[in-house]
């Protein structure tokens, strides 16, 4: 089956693509096409360390989006869903002061 | 409710007067603008961009939210997108109610969501370079985990 897998901010950026079709076998998860999209990261061989320890630490505070909803990595997707993978979220007026 | 993502100026002041009505004696409006720094890093301006969709969803959520556990009486929530430099207004909140206790708690606690679990991201351009700002994490709820990485050309 086939999903599409969007990026956004940061993602979006290292991706350097904003889309892109992925290729699943059925009944696959959530975690199953993280798994594929960081295997494929992990993969190229760029970066110094500085930037491989910030790639780790964006994998890890990623959350998901399912058809618009956020979701777990245990969800099983379905042929025609929109996967959005998504950095921890800015939005608002500041960065990390509390006022 | 007005519940906006919009790529011009806010106009704040037609907003809120647009929001007062007769039985309301207080209206708490939060008006978030882009500041002149990051911890002394000197701002010279910031590029918002969202998951739109999910954001409007998400920002209706919110204030549907809002209305049935401060029983408030209206909310207008308007973020904007694009370029904005510092002085412009990023997130309009605007809380409608009979009492002032209400609206104060209800317009908090949205900004406070909102940025939390709205999709939204900004990305800083410093005098001195260009960040992504770190976002809040995510609450717990929405952690997906780190994947497991598929073994093969993995590990050394």
């Amino acid at each position: 089956m086939r999903v599409r897998v969007l990026y956004f901010g940061v993602l979006r950026e290292m991706a350097g693509i904003a889309d892109e079709a992925a290729e699943l076998a059925d009944g696959a998860t959530v975690g199953d096409l993280l798994g594929l999209l960081r295997a494929r990261t992990s993969n190229t061989g760029m970066g110094n360390e500085t930037e491989e320890d910030l790639i780790e630490r964006l994998w890890r505070s990623l959350a998901v989006a399912v058809n618009r909803e956020y979701g777990s990595a245990s969800i099983v997707l379905r042929e025609g869903d929109e996967v959005a993978l998504l950095p921890p979220v800015s939005g608002g007026h500041r960065t990390s002061e509390k006022c | 409710m007005l519940i906006e993502i919009v790529d011009e100026p806010i106009g704040a002041d037609a907003i809120v007067s647009g929001m007062k009505a007769g039985g309301d004696g207080a209206v708490c409006v939060f008006d978030g603008i882009v500041r002149d720094n990051t911890r002394g890093r000197r701002t010279l301006y910031l590029d918002y961009e969202a998951y739109r969709e999910m954001a409007l969803k998400q920002m209706r959520g919110l204030a549907e939210e809002a209305v049935e556990n401060f029983r408030v009486r209206d909310v207008a929530l308007v973020h904007r997108l694009g370029r904005l430099l510092v002085g412009e207004t990023s997130v309009l909140i605007v809380v409608a109610s009979a009492h002032r206790g209400a609206a104060f708690d209800a317009c908090r606690w949205l900004i406070d969501t909102l940025k939390k679990t709205v999709p939204i991201w900004k990305k800083e351009t410093f005098a001195d370079g260009v960040v992504w700002a770190d976002g809040e994490p995510f609450p717990a709820e929405f952690a997906v985990g780190p994947p497991a990485v598929e073994r093969r050309g993995a590990a050394e």
